[in-house]
């Protein structure tokens, strides 16, 4: 049988680098929608990447199951199943399973075999719930099974291969989905293997990203991540953007400014500059989460399900540009791909280098509002 | 029409919706070769490389927004973008013209040797970068909004100009790392950038004379351009910046 990925990674971990396109978009009123508009402007982009990796990351796709965590795995064929589930199973109380059925096309022939699995919260605390998914995930990502989680969040799910980003949205049937947020990508891989666990979004949890640009402190990073459970097996450097952000807002209960200011730090010019309590919090940030801190260029569009934030690193070696319509928010590599799907905007710009812009859902706003007062 | 002549009247008109850009652009150089002068292209979505490396003297109208590089290496069109543009706007450009009638993106004018760019509102990092001039060739770039980090960086010749004027948005009239590592031309800023943000190898002047006769026929120029009257000829708010070594790497490699 034809090989659909490299399943005896032939490339060294150390030096991981892509370069892509990204588009996000939110309804913060919580309408959910298509993701056709994102299909569209992808194919707009389409030159930005080299069919070598396309994806994207819904959520508030599956509503009637959305205080289960749904696995989405792929593996590499039907025969590689059992394991897994015998691990699951032996786990977790599985509610459901089923194949995530694809349209095989002359685009995209071959590909490995997926499913998800809708799983019961194994504990009534959150946090320890995550916990152990968060190393369940870990845990069949690192054996030899022939398998890998690429999503594992409540309510939201990650389809992800190799292709171009419109032939992986029609491979994955995604009309058939409705979500208030969405982002997708389109990758272009420099120095790694263009195969389908290297495909963006990247996801753990709650947490999607798509990044455009190349991750070099990806070997830190990555050895930083390991003191803390986390393994990368995907071969890609944006890989570790996912769980460094499970790792500092989950687990550490940084703020997403806190967050980006780790994964982005100001210049030391510019910290020296601030007013003292502040000029504390972030040297005190710089020395805690300096192996945290990315070095490269670098536009992500992290979502999650409470909103969709973009970052850019701090000098901005990568284009990032936001837009509004109505209560819709885009944010993208290029203008034109936003004009594709919403040509009269009300409001369009570039926001500022090293600063996540953050557009959160109303209700997530709301109740946060309550949670503060 | 189906057989351009050399008196054309009307433009010859393009729709680019949904063109790749390689059609888009073998269409334009087919046309300028056979003697059109004048194009509309209608629906531009993102084509890159729009007039690469073309000289003939041709001027396009826009509509919608170009996409990467446009007018790279061009040596004598004369573009005008009916809205934003996106990023390396005349991108090693010698001679011509660009107006964008919005907002541009990073790295416009990178390289530039010649002719103009004119962007009514705000421009993204590092513009004008690595430009540079030659005798009587001095690319200029005129921005009327604000500008981010890196403008002018390594800049080697020609003239840089931020209006701070076309838009009201909360953000200084330049970013940080202005000017860094210059080593040729001029900027002129209407506004003054603290020390702080500025290279190490410039000083900040006020305008001399000879600055206001040269300043005066641009900023003329770019209102006409844009249809716009601006409250920018109070010279007193303008600061010039120079480069106060000409060699600042003479020595790098002597030891």
């Amino acid at each position: 049988m034809e090989k659909t990925w490299f399943i005896e990674r032939p490339y060294p971990h150390e030096k991981d680098i892509s370069s892509c396109g990204v588009i996000g978009m939110i309804n913060t009123d919580g309408r959910r929608v298509s993701g056709r508009p994102l299909r569209d402007a992808m194919a707009n982009m389409h030159d930005r990447g080299n069919g070598l990796g396309g994806g994207f990351a819904a959520y508030g796709i599956y509503p009637g199951w959305h205080d289960h965590y749904c696995l989405h795995v792929m593996y590499e064929d039907q025969g590689r199943v059992s394991s897994v589930e015998a691990f699951l199973y032996s786990k977790f109380r599985v509610d459901h399973v089923e194949e995530i059925r694809v349209a095989p096309s002359r685009k995209i022939r071959t590909h490995p075999y997926f499913r998800r699995y809708f799983i019961t919260s194994p504990s009534a605390d959150e946090l320890e719930a995550d916990g152990v998914m968060a190393d369940a995930v870990m845990e069949i990502n690192q054996a030899d099974n022939g398998a890998f989680v690429i999503s594992s969040g409540k309510d939201m799910g990650v389809f992800k291969g190799v292709g171009f980003p419109e032939d992986i949205y029609d491979f994955f049937r995604l009309e058939q989905y409705e979500a208030c947020i969405w982002t997708a990508h389109n990758r272009f891989p420099t120095n790694t293997p263009g195969w389908w666990g290297g495909a963006h979004p990247f996801s753990l949890l709650d947490w999607s990203i798509v990044h455009n640009g190349e991750i070099s402190s990806y070997g830190i990073n990555k050895r930083y991540l390991e003191m803390f459970g986390y393994v990368c097996t995907l071969q890609t450097d944006t890989e570790v953007v996912a769980y460094l952000l499970d790792l500092l807002v989950r687990r550490h209960g940084l703020s997403f400014e806190q967050a980006a200011a780790v994964l982005a730090p100001p210049l030391w010019k510019d910290i020296d500059a601030m007013p003292a309590p502040k000029r504390q919090e972030y040297t005190k940030m710089r020395m805690i989460y300096g192996s945290a801190a990315l070095n490269g260029p670098f536009a992500f569009l992290l979502a999650y399900s409470g909103g969709l934030i973009g970052l850019n690193d701090r000098v901005k070696l990568r284009p990032l540009v936001v837009a509004r319509k109505d209560a819709t928010w885009y944010m993208s590599s290029e203008e034109s791909a936003i004009r594709v799907i919403a040509p009269d905007v009300d409001e369009l710009f570039a926001p500022p280098a090293g600063k996540p812009f953050i557009i959160t859902l109303e209700r997530t706003a709301a109740s946060a509002e309550l949670a503060a007062g | 029409m189906d057989n351009p002549v050399e008196e054309q009247i009307e433009p010859w008109v393009i729709d680019a919706g949904g063109m790749h850009y390689r059609t888009l652009n073998a269409k334009i150089r087919e046309f300028a070769a056979q003697g059109v002068r004048r194009f509309v292209l209608n629906n531009v979505r993102g084509q890159r490389y729009i007039c690469a490396g073309l000289s003939e003297g041709i001027a396009l109208d826009v509509f919608g927004t170009p996409g990467e590089d446009l007018g790279v290496f061009m040596a004598g069109p004369s573009i005008t973008v009916h809205g934003n543009a996106q990023n390396a706007v005349g991108n090693t450009m010698s001679d011509g013209r660009i107006l964008v009638g919005g907002l541009a993106g990073d790295v416009i004018g990178y390289a530039m040797r010649g002719g103009r760019i004119y962007v009514r509102d705000d421009v993204g990092y590092r513009v004008g970068i690595h430009m540079k001039g030659y005798a009587d060739r001095e690319p200029t770039i005129v921005v009327g909004g604000t500008a981010g980090d890196f403008l002018g960086e390594y800049m080697a010749g020609g003239c840089l100009v931020v209006l701070g004027a076309t838009t009201d948005r909360d953000r200084p009239i330049v970013g940080d790392h202005c000017a860094a590592g210059m080593h040729g031309g001029r900027m002129y800023l209407r506004g003054r950038p603290g020390l702080d943000r500025l290279g190490k190898e410039v000083e900040v002047f006020p305008l001399d004379d000879q600055d206001i006769s040269r300043l005066v026929p641009i900023l003329h120029d770019f209102c006409q351009a844009f249809d716009v009257q601006l409250d920018v000829f109070d010279f007193s708010q303008y600061c010039k910046i120079l480069p106060v070594s000409t060699r600042p790497y003479g020595r790098l490699y002597t030891y």
